[in-house]
Parts: structure tokens; C-alpha cells; sequence
């Protein structure tokens, strides 16, 4: 049973976009070794590229499996099940490639301020991105593990990259101690569920949870009660829940602002891949048991986190913290799809997720590129006093900033208002009308931080009045988050389609 | 079977069984005769200074991660050679680019100097 | 063969291990707790051989034995071990400690208890002179991607170690 006999052009294909993007990171690596200081640029231009490729290579795995499907065959495995670029995957994908790229459009001048530009942030970008695909496409836990793994070496790295700021170095420290202490926690819990199961496969495991579960008289075991509890807390840790958030707030502090802003959206997205394919394809025989878990854990986010960040002077703290918040949103959809019987289910919670995050992207990766621009000679520019003014020091960028904010608050015409209405919709309809309303009562907490940022930014004067310089690639970053916060929000239905598409 | 391991069991439990007897019989034969001087640590004949447990270089680091790094990487070639043949040029090909892609990591630390010793 | 002393064998190993683990978190010099640490590593390689698992008992000897303790060692060098010798421990939670210590061992005696028979006993074991041959069957067939992703893996770790770590890059 050995050989090549296991695996036709088609393994290789469906793979294609991991395999584009490892080839353009390690060409960065060897490229960035022979030139010049100040053509440092290239590397970047040369990992946008790699990300346009890969997305290319994503759009061609689409093409084939629509040529296939006429011929009514279905390619979504690959390499015996362990790679699966269902709709699912492919939609994660596009949704990290957008935060990768945005992402290294507003690192470049960041960095270049900083002095630390080198063509390995961009490399490891890339094979950070290589890991999430792999998290949101593998259908085998030891893969899912190792995508996790290698996104997760590159984001400590990442983390850490102003190596001669003390708090960068602090913040890549802890987050790399409880990433590797969660990632343990994680491992345990899936060994155990390969231990329950006789297999890696996720598909097998779910098929082996409801055979246990069928055989006790549908009361889980204490075997599955321990695995399953330490699977959801390493995955609890990745996305950041309350309890398990300690270290987002200080790995976003610390990191450089644009890995912030890489963390805070696609990092997050890949972690919430993984949590739905666990929870959703492996674990669904379970859903009773740890519906309780995440009713508990989601409310526990939305308090502690929104009121963590009333008090935070620190903008990327203060971000950090209502990103926690948005996790808490999402969580309640996993509570919605939980809580209906499966093809109902699949409609409202698990859409209100994935739109969610779709949202999150643009206008959270938006409001990070702000901050980075802020960033300048004599500046660090992660102060709640450094935004002041900035009407005066850059109008344009101050609206937009102000549209993230709005967005990010949910209301009403913008992206972020759909996220939320999907989620609370879904709750509704499942009969938590509790947790709809205490939902709503959050989001206006989160109105009230996200306004003192704007009133920083409109009423009060400015430490420095001298002009904001903001780069042209800081611009595209801006305008394209702008224009998705905004297209989102004025024509949601081709999104709430694509959504749909995706879990098709 | 863990009975194949019995004699390396036993290899070590003679170990275990050996080191107190011979210590015990040295201590019975030899002439004790102890002095201050035979307790000093010697050093080419110069009393040494300070502490021997002094802080080593960053460098040294460097180069034990890489050797885990490495080291990772032989337990990977271990299981392919032993199933060399069956796996075939498949087998070849995919350790070939296993190998490439740390080839590449390892031309890029030796370009950036983590190799160097000064 | 006949087995013989098979729960000797397991007894010895286990007491070795859990033996070892003790000294590692009760010795204050560092030196000494890695030296533990090693004995200890090298009997759960011994049982890893009980359980017909020579290839991950080779591992445990080769890495962390040999690689993961030349590396613990070389970062007990780098820290300056004397003053962390003088230095006051200020984080002394023995309680907190000591009882999630017992909650996760009581956790563990009950699924014990309670759990013996609740893995399904289909899987039969494995002959051990096949065991290297069916992980590389395994590795280099239905994981091989994963195996290859695991390259990426290992090289990100060589470029984090030498961005974090050089002066210079």
C-alpha cells in the first residue's frame, strides 16, 4: 500500500494555492539575500504577487471542480481525505490571501520607520498563510495541527519582529508560552479523540463520536467529556475567548502594528476555521454537550471583554479588546447552530459567522492600517492621545477611520451591521431571546468605546499639527478596506449569497 | 515484544548493581589519606578565578536550535530509509522536496552569517 | 520468549519517571533538574519499547534526550544562574498549585476508574518488529502532505531562531 498509485493529478491541483505560496516564500528568502537595502521594497511587491498567484491558483481549483461537476464527479479530497477544498476552505482562503495582502501593503513603510525591513516578515507571512489554509482545508487532524503550528512559529515571530523594542520582545514571549501551552492543551484533546475513534480523520471521527454516543444511550462518556473539554479550550485559546484571552491584549500591544492588524483578522479567521471544522464536522455528534459550554463562554467574552475596554487608553489595547468582544458576537452563532437540528441550523448562525468575519476584515484591518500610519520618526503612535486631532492632521483618513469605527460598532448602513444581524437573527430564531438581548446590550457598549476614539479624533487638538505623511501603498490599503466596508454594506445580498455558496 | 529488550534491562540493572560495588570496594582497599590541596580544582597548575558558571553567548543558542532543527529532520529520513525500496522514486521525490525546502532555510542562515563565529 | 516481568519492567519505568519528574521541579540548581529531566525522558523511552513502539522510543532518545536537553542546557548557561540561585521566588502560589495539582489528578483517577474499556479495544496492537515500517507506510503515504507541510514547520523554526536570536540579520 505504498506509492504513487495513492494520489492523481487532481491531489496536486486541489493543493495548488499552498504550493504557490510556499514557492514565492521561499524565492523571498533567497531573494532577499542578494539585494540592496533600499530595494527592500521588492519583497514585498514580490509577496503581493505571490498572493495574487495564489488566489489565482484558488480560482483555478474552482474552475476544475465547476468542470467536474458537469461531468457529475466531485473533486474535494485530496491526498486520502486529508486535504478538502470544499467551498468552505476556499471561501477561508480568499478571506486570508485579503488579510495577508492588506496586511503587507501597510507593513512596508511601517517597517521602514522601524528599521527592521527584511524580507523574512514577508516570508513568513506567506508560510504563516500556508498554515491557515491548511488549518481551514485539512480534514485530518494531524494536518489541521501542523497548519496550526507553522501559522502560529510565524506569528510569534511575527510578534516579535521589532527586535530591539522590549515590549515587542515581552509580547512574543508570552505569546508564544500560552500558544504552546494551548497547542498542548489542543494536541491532548485530539489524541484522545484519535484514541476514542482509530482515526486522524475528521470525517471518521465523527462518524466514531455518534457510534459511542448511539452506544450509551446518547450520554457522552467521560473519556469524550475530558477530550472534548481540552479540545475546546485549545481552540477557545486560538480565537481568544474569555478565559482563555489573557495574552491577545499583550501579543496585540506588543506586536508591530501591522502583524496587529494581520492578527487581529486573519490569524483569528484561520483559528475560527479550525473551531468550525472541529466542532462542526468532527465533533457534531457532541453539539448537546458543548452547547452549554459555549453559551457560557460566549457570554463570559461579551462581558469581559467590553468592559476590559472601556477603560483602555491604548489603542491597539482597545482593539485587542473588542476584537475579543466580536468573538464573543461570533461564538453566539456556534450557540444558534448548536441549538437547531442541522439543515435549519445551517442557514442563519453558521452564515452569521462566516459573513462575520468576511466584515471583520475589511473594517478591523482598515482601522489597524490607520493606527500603523500613525506611526512615525519620533512617534510610536499607539496612544488614545496620538490619534487627537487627527481630523485636522489628515481629514480623509480621519473618516475613514471613523466609517471603520461605525462598522466595527455595527450600524446600520455598514458592513459591520450585517455580521451582527445575521448572528442575532439566528439567535432569535432559535428560540435565545436572552442572549439576543444581551448581545444588543453589548453592542452598545462597544458604540461607547469606539465614539471616544472618534471624539479623540474630531473634537480634541492635536499634540503635533504637522500634516500625517501616509504612503500610496498605505492609500490602497485604505481605500480597498473603505470601499469593502462600504460595498458590503450597501449591497449585502451577493454576500449573504457567496456565504451561502460556501456552505454549500 | 518487550522481552527482546530483557537483556538491555538487565544490561542496565547490572549497571546499577555494578557502580555501588566497585565505589564501596575502592573505598575498602584504597589508603585514605585526604588533604585540602587534593580538593582544589586544578587548572594548569593556576588557582582558578571566579565562577565557572559564567554566562555563554547568544551564539551558542543559535546554533543548538538549529541542531534540534536538524536533528527533527534526520528522524524524518530515519523511517523513509528503512522503507527505501518499497516506497520507490515516489518515496525519492517527496524527500527530495522535504529536503529542498530545508536547503533553502539552510543556504539562507548560512548567507546571513548565523554560522559565523566571529 | 515467554513474557517475563513485564509489570517489574513497567514498575521500575514508571517509578523512574515519576521519580525523576520530582527531583526535576524540587532541585534548585538547573543543572541538576535537567540532569533529572533526562533520566526521566530516557524511562518513558524505555516504556515506549513496552508498548511496542521502538521508533517513538528512538525519538524520544534522539530529540529530547539528546537535542532538547543539549538546547534546555545551553539556556540554563545563557541565564545568569547564580543571581536566579539568590533570587526570591515571588510567585509562590503552593496552594493554587497544589490544587489544580489534585483536580487533574483526581479528574485522571476517575476517568480511570470509571473509563477502563471506554477506548474501543478493535485496535489491535501492533507487531513490533513492523513498527518504523508502518509509520513510514503511514507517513510517506495518506500524511504526506502533512509531512511536507511539516518541512515549512521546520524551517519557519530556523528563521524565528535566527531572526530572534542574531544581532544581526
Amino acid at each position: 500500500m505504498v506509492g504513487a498509485q495513492y494520489f492523481t493529478g487532481i491531489d496536486y491541483l486541489l493543493s495548488l494555492p499552498v504550493i504557490l505560496l510556499t514557492l514565492f516564500a521561499l524565492g523571498i528568502l533567497l531573494i532577499d539575500l542578494m539585494i540592496p537595502t533600499e530595494w527592500k521594497w521588492m519583497n514585498a511587491a514580490t509577496a503581493l504577487i505571490g498572493v495574487l498567484f495564489a488566489a489565482a491558483g484558488v480560482l483555478k481549483v474552482q474552475l476544475v471542480q465547476r468542470e467536474l461537476a458537469e461531468h457529475g464527479q466531485r473533486a474535494e479530497y485530496a491526498f486520502m481525505h486529508s486535504l478538502r477544498m470544499d467551498h468552505f476552505a476556499i471561501y477561508f482562503t480568499y478571506l486570508f490571501l485579503a488579510g495577508a495582502a492588506l496586511a503587507i501593503l501597510i507593513s512596508v513603510r511601517y517597517l521602514e520607520i522601524e528599521r527592521e525591513h527584511h524580507g523574512e516578515f514577508y516570508a513568513l507571512i506567506l508560510f504563516s498563510v500556508t498554515g491557515m489554509i491548511a488549518m481551514a482545508a485539512g480534514f485530518d487532524i494531524v494536518l489541521i495541527f501542523i497548519g496550526l503550528e507553522l501559522m502560529a512559529i510565524s506569528t510569534y515571530v511575527l510578534v516579535g519582529f521589532l527586535r530591539s523594542d522590549r515590549r515587542s520582545n515581552e509580547a512574543a514571549l508570552k505569546y508564544l508560552l500560552l500558544g504552546a501551552f494551548s497547542s498542548g492543551i489542543f494536541a491532548y484533546g485530539l489524541s484522545l479523540f484519535y484514541g476514542l475513534t482509530g482515526s486522524t480523520n475528521l470525517g471518521d471521527i465523527a462518524d466514531g463520536v455518534g457510534r459511542e454516543m448511539a452506544a450509551h444511550h446518547e450520554h457522552a462518556t467521560p473519556v469524550m467529556i475530558i477530550a472534548l473539554l481540552t479540545t475546546a479550550t485549545g481552540l477557545f485559546f486560538k480565537i481568544a475567548a474569555v478565559p482563555f484571552h489573557q495574552w491577545a491584549p499583550d501579543a496585540y500591544e506588543g506586536a508591530p502594528t501591522s502583524v496587529t492588524g494581520f492578527m487581529s483578522v486573519a490569524v483569528k479567521a484561520a483559528a475560527w476555521a479550525m473551531l468550525l471544522r472541529v466542532f462542526v464536522w468532527g465533533l457534531y455528534p457532541l453539539r448537546n454537550v458543548y452547547l452549554p459550554l459555549v453559551v457560557f463562554v460566549s457570554v463570559l467574552t461579551m462581558t469581559g471583554a467590553n468592559l476590559a475596554a472601556l477603560t483602555q487608553n491604548n489603542l491597539k489595547r482597545l482593539l485587542a479588546y473588542s476584537s475579543i468582544a466580536h468573538v464573543g458576537y461570533m461564538l453566539l452563532g456556534l450557540v444558534a447552530f448548536a441549538s437547531v437540528e442541522y439543515p435549519a441550523a445551517v442557514t442563519d448562525g453558521f452564515r452569521g459567522i462566516l459573513l462575520y468575519l468576511l466584515v471583520y476584515t475589511f473594517m478591523n484591518l482598515g482601522a489597524f492600517a490607520v493606527i500603523t500610519s500613525l506611526r512615525q520618526r519620533d512617534v510610536i503612535g499607539d496612544d488614545i492621545d496620538d490619534i487627537a486631532g487627527l481630523y485636522s492632521r489628515a481629514p480623509t483618513e480621519a473618516v475613514l477611520m471613523l466609517i471603520f469605527l461605525l462598522s466595527l460598532a455595527g450600524i446600520p448602513p455598514l458592513a459591520g451591521f450585517y455580521g451582527k444581524y445575521f448572528i442575532f437573527l439566528s439567535l432569535v430564531e432559535s428560540g435565545h431571546y436572552v442572549l439576543a438581548s444581551l448581545a444588543v446590550v453589548y453592542a452598545v457598549f462597544g458604540l461607547y468605546y469606539y465614539m471616544r476614539i472618534a471624539n479623540a479624533m474630531f473634537m480634541r487638538e492635536a499634540l503635533d499639527p504637522s500634516r500625517l505623511p501616509v504612503s500610496a501603498a498605505m492609500k490602497v490599503a485604505l481605500g480597498v478596506s473603505a470601499f469593502a466596508t462600504l460595498f458590503i454594506g450597501l449591497f449585502p445580498n451577493s454576500f449573504i449569497q457567496l456565504v451561502t455558496w460556501s456552505l454549500s | 515484544m518487550p522481552q527482546n529488550y530483557i537483556p538491555i534491562f538487565l544490561f542496565i540493572a547490572v549497571v546499577g548493581f555494578l557502580i555501588p560495588v566497585t565505589l564501596v570496594a575502592a573505598k575498602l582497599v584504597r589508603p585514605e589519606n585526604p588533604h585540602r590541596t587534593k580538593l582544589m580544582p586544578y587548572e594548569c597548575g593556576i588557582d582558578p578565578v571566579g565562577s565557572s558558571r559564567g554566562r555563554y553567548t547568544i551564539r551558542f543558542y543559535i546554533v543548538a536550535i538549529l541542531f534540534v532543527v536538524f536533528d527533527v529532520e534526520t528522524i524524518f529520513l530515519f523511517p523513509w530509509a528503512v522503507k527505501f525500496k518499497a516506497l520507490g522514486v515516489f518515496g525519492l521525490v517527496e524527500m527530495l522536496i522535504f529536503l529542498t525546502i530545508l536547503i533553502v532555510g539552510y543556504i539562507w542562515i548560512w548567507k546571513k552569517g548565523a554560522l559565523d563565529w566571529v | 520468549m515467554a513474557p517475563v516481568a513485564t509489570p517489574f519492567f513497567f514498575y521500575l519505568l514508571s517509578l523512574l519517571t515519576l521519580g525523576s519528574a520530582f527531583l526535576v521541579i524540587t532541585r534548585r540548581n538547573p543543572v541538576h533538574s535537567a540532569l533529572a529531566l533526562i533520566l526521566g525522558l530516557l524511562a518513558q523511552a524505555g516504556l515506549y519499547l513496552m508498548l511496542y513502539a521502538p521508533f517513538v522510543a528512538g525519538v524520544q532518545i534522539i530529540l529530547y534526550a539528546g537535542g532538547i536537553m543539549v538546547l534546555f542546557l545551553f539556556v540554563i548557561m545563557l541565564v545568569n544562574l547564580e543571581r536566579a540561585q539568590r533570587e526570591e521566588q515571588f510567585n509562590k502560589q503552593w496552594l493554587v498549585g497544589i490544587l489544580a495539582a489534585c483536580a487533574l489528578g483526581a479528574l485522571f483517577v476517575f476517568v480511570f476508574w470509571k473509563g477502563s474499556g471506554l477506548f474501543p479495544t478493535s485496535l489491535e496492537p501492533m507487531a513490533e518488529a513492523s513498527n518504523t515500517q508502518q509509520v513510514a507506510e503511514l507517513l510517506y503515504g495518506p500524511y504526506m502532505f502533512a509531512f511536507e507541510i511539516a518541512s515549512l514547520l521546520l524551517l519557519v523554526a530556523m528563521i524565528g531562531a535566527v531572526v530572534m536570536a542574531k544581532k544581526r540579520i
